[in-house]
């Protein structure tokens, strides 16, 4: 299987204080990979290095076998550094990308607190992902000469609306919906881009846990129709034991346990930090 | 059905202009109704540049207020390049000209009448596009900024190109700190036919290049680029994970709206006769800005109604206010200078009150007709 995200080494300090230290994951193609910990234990943080919102402190990530991030601390953060492995990419070229430059390769995500485009109706906020897929410039954009790109692009959003379930609702708009389906037109907007990777911050918080069970068997379908990698963090951990084939299990910042769920329901360390409190 | 909706889009605008340019033949400068003229050729700039700025930031969600000073670079390039070379050195009195080329006379002379309409053309564009230019060289270090602090940034920008036009050491240019006359503009827009009889083209014209811009932009918003506009201003941080590059795209609207802000200053130097940069103070952007908050920001014919009541009202509507008598009142005592202003500010207050989106919120013309529409529908029906 190959590799389709791949970390080394990522660590992400704010100021004095290390957010995300040493974290090393591979997400393989086709698998569903779960990022877990208790609050403040540095998953989003991790998530936003990985799409590009923040630029590690240190370390390298690689999409499908190419680098494309990459740092090491410099200027300030030389002196303050605390976390690891901070002389292994002193002489690499450092890589900072944008958000989407990242979301350009490969890469699609949703948000822990739902970022819909709120002005916008259903169809409108899928068929925007899909601009920057366009090959329209301005002018052939007012003249219309991109009428059978801009087709093309209705008709596959009507596809994928239909896909998850919302066509009966495209004309509404986007605050309009019930949460659920709110969170679920995230995932649609994200599938838009067609992307290899999905990335997924909690997409069952605040779900009731027949919504959650709903949202399970999509996310399975994903993979099994669409064959694609996931990647998420969540809290539920019915859902994530359910269709993870395997976990990272962060607290503090560091990687306390990775394996598959049930090697992770074994793991002293993960009771101790998090399942084991919850499970009381 | 959408061939249809395509030409009741194209009938509608035609017939407008067929409208307008009859208009021009009928109404004579003496008549009383030569304010209607008026009123169409400065509403036609105001609404171009109205739109222009919701364009920026209704749109986008680009709270800027340069658009004076946009209008100012557009409208001093469009004089300079329409200046005949007989008049050009009585304009130029202090100074030696250092532009001397007009597009209209160079072409005139090379292709006749067409030739003319071709310069004046390029004229505007070129007004446009160098105020393009500035907005993208701006736009580098100013578009990192957010809301309140890109509106100073921008405001200080119009200041400066205030004064720098109006530079001394510009003279040769700019004509220094005296204003630019005698280009080509709305009187000089007639064809006179060979028994006499003068066709005039000067409410025409200002309409006509109101018309095609806001056309331009009413077909750039509802494409692909207007939809990542929107997705901007209503999100940046999931635009930017969605794969729109923030920079450009902010940048492409910033300079497309500066674009046609320079083409309604070319228009302003025409309708006007006269180009000076004093003219073109942050109060004209101000007043720009309460047309598009009047019409409602994020709405296209929403800015248009609202530059079209703003001047009417400001200039023929309200002008007894300020000279004696209004509605058949005769008070000469109130009725003074000023009082049109007072009165003007109260309604833009109630407006304001009553209509807190603005007379058309967010929405188009089509789609409250539309909506009037399938109400009176149904109430037929429940009456049935």
């Amino acid at each position: 299987m190959a590799s389709v995200l791949e970390l080394k080494n990522i660590t992400m300090q704010f100021g004095g204080v290390v957010a995300v230290d040493d974290l090393n994951m591979v997400v393989n193609e086709g698998e569903i990979v779960a990022l877990i910990g208790p609050n403040g234990a540095g998953k989003t943080t991790a998530f936003n290095v990985i799409t590009g919102v923040y630029e590690p402190t240190n370390g390298e990530i690689s999409f499908c076998g190419k680098p494309v991030v990459r740092n090491h601390p410099q200027g300030k953060m030389k002196a303050g550094y605390k976390g690891s492995c901070a002389e292994y990419y002193t002489g690499k070229p450092v890589i900072s990308p944008t958000p989407d430059q990242l979301t350009g390769l490969g890469m699609a995500r949703t948000f822990q607190n739902i970022r819909l485009w709120k002005t916008q109706t259903v169809f409108n906020n899928v068929l925007t992902a899909m601009h920057s897929k366009s090959s329209a410039n301005m002018f052939s954009a007012i003249f219309r000469l991109n009428a059978e790109e801009e087709k093309r692009q209705r008709e596959r959003t009507a596809e994928i609306l239909e896909y998850v379930g919302l066509s009966d609702v495209a004309n509404e708009l986007s605050t309009s919906l019930p949460y659920g389906k709110q969170r679920r037109l995230e995932i649609a907007r994200a599938l838009a881009l067609e992307p290899k990777l999905l990335l997924l911050d909690e997409p069952a918080a605040g779900m009731n846990p027949q919504e959650t069970a709903e949202l399970t068997a999509f996310i399975e379908k994903l993979r099994t129709d669409l064959h694609k990698t996931v990647l998420l963090i969540e809290h539920h951990m019915d859902l994530v034991m359910d269709i993870s084939d395997r976990i990272y299990v962060l607290d503090f910042g560091k990687t306390i346990a990775e394996g598959t769920p049930s090697e992770i329901q074994a793991n002293k360390r993960v009771i101790d930090a998090y399942l084991g409190v919850a499970e009381e | 059905m959408k061939t249809k909706k395509n030409l009741t889009s194209l009938i509608l605008p035609v017939a407008f202009l067929i409208l307008v340019f009859l208009l021009d033949q009928l109404i004579k400068p003496t008549d009383s109704m030569s304010m209607l003229l008026t009123v169409l050729q400065k509403g036609s700039v105001y609404a171009l540049a109205a739109v222009s700025m919701n364009l920026l930031n209704g749109f986008t969600g680009l709270f800027s207020l340069g658009h004076a000073g946009f209008m100012l670079i557009g409208a001093y390039t469009y004089a300079i390049f329409t200046i005949p070379s007989q008049a050009r050195d009585s304009v130029y009195q202090y100074f030696d000209a250092l532009i001397r080329v007009s597009f209209p006379e160079v072409l005139s002379g090379a292709l006749g009448g067409f030739g003319y309409v071709l310069g004046i053309a390029l004229a505007v564009i070129l007004a446009g596009a160098i105020a393009a230019v500035f907005a993208w060289l701006i736009g580098l270090p100013v578009l990192k900024l957010k809301s309140d602090y890109l509106a100073i940034a921008t405001l200080g920008f119009a200041e400066i190109v205030r004064a720098i036009f109006q530079w001394q050491k510009l003279g040769p240019v700019t004509n220094g700190s005296n204003l630019l006359k005698s280009f080509e503009r709305t009187s000089t827009f007639r064809i006179t036919l060979g028994n006499g009889t003068v066709i005039s083209f000067a409410t025409f014209v200002p309409v006509l290049i109101a018309v095609i811009c806001i056309s331009l932009i009413v077909r750039l918003v509802n494409s692909t680029y207007g939809r990542a506009f929107k997705a901007v201003r209503d999100d940046e941080i999931a635009a930017e994970a969605m794969g729109i590059n923030l920079a450009r795209t902010k940048q492409l609207s910033f300079c497309t709206s500066c674009f046609f802000a320079g083409v309604a200053g070319a228009m302003m130097a025409m309708v006007l006769s006269i180009a000076q940069a004093s003219n073109f103070k942050v109060a004209m952007t101000y007043e720009i800005l309460l047309m598009v908050v009047l019409g409602g920001i994020g709405s296209i014919s929403g800015s248009i109604i609202g530059a079209m009541l703003f001047i009417s009202a400001s200039e023929w509507w309200l002008r007894g206010l300020d000279s004696g008598s209004f509605l058949g009142i005769n008070a000469p005592g109130i009725f003074r200078n000023g009082f049109r202003l007072v009165v003007f500010s109260l309604i833009i207050m109630v407006v304001v009150l009553f209509f807190r989106k603005g007379i058309m919120g967010d929405r188009e013309l089509p789609e409250v007709i539309q909506g009037w529409r399938q109400k009176r529908q149904s109430r037929k029906r429940r009456a049935e």
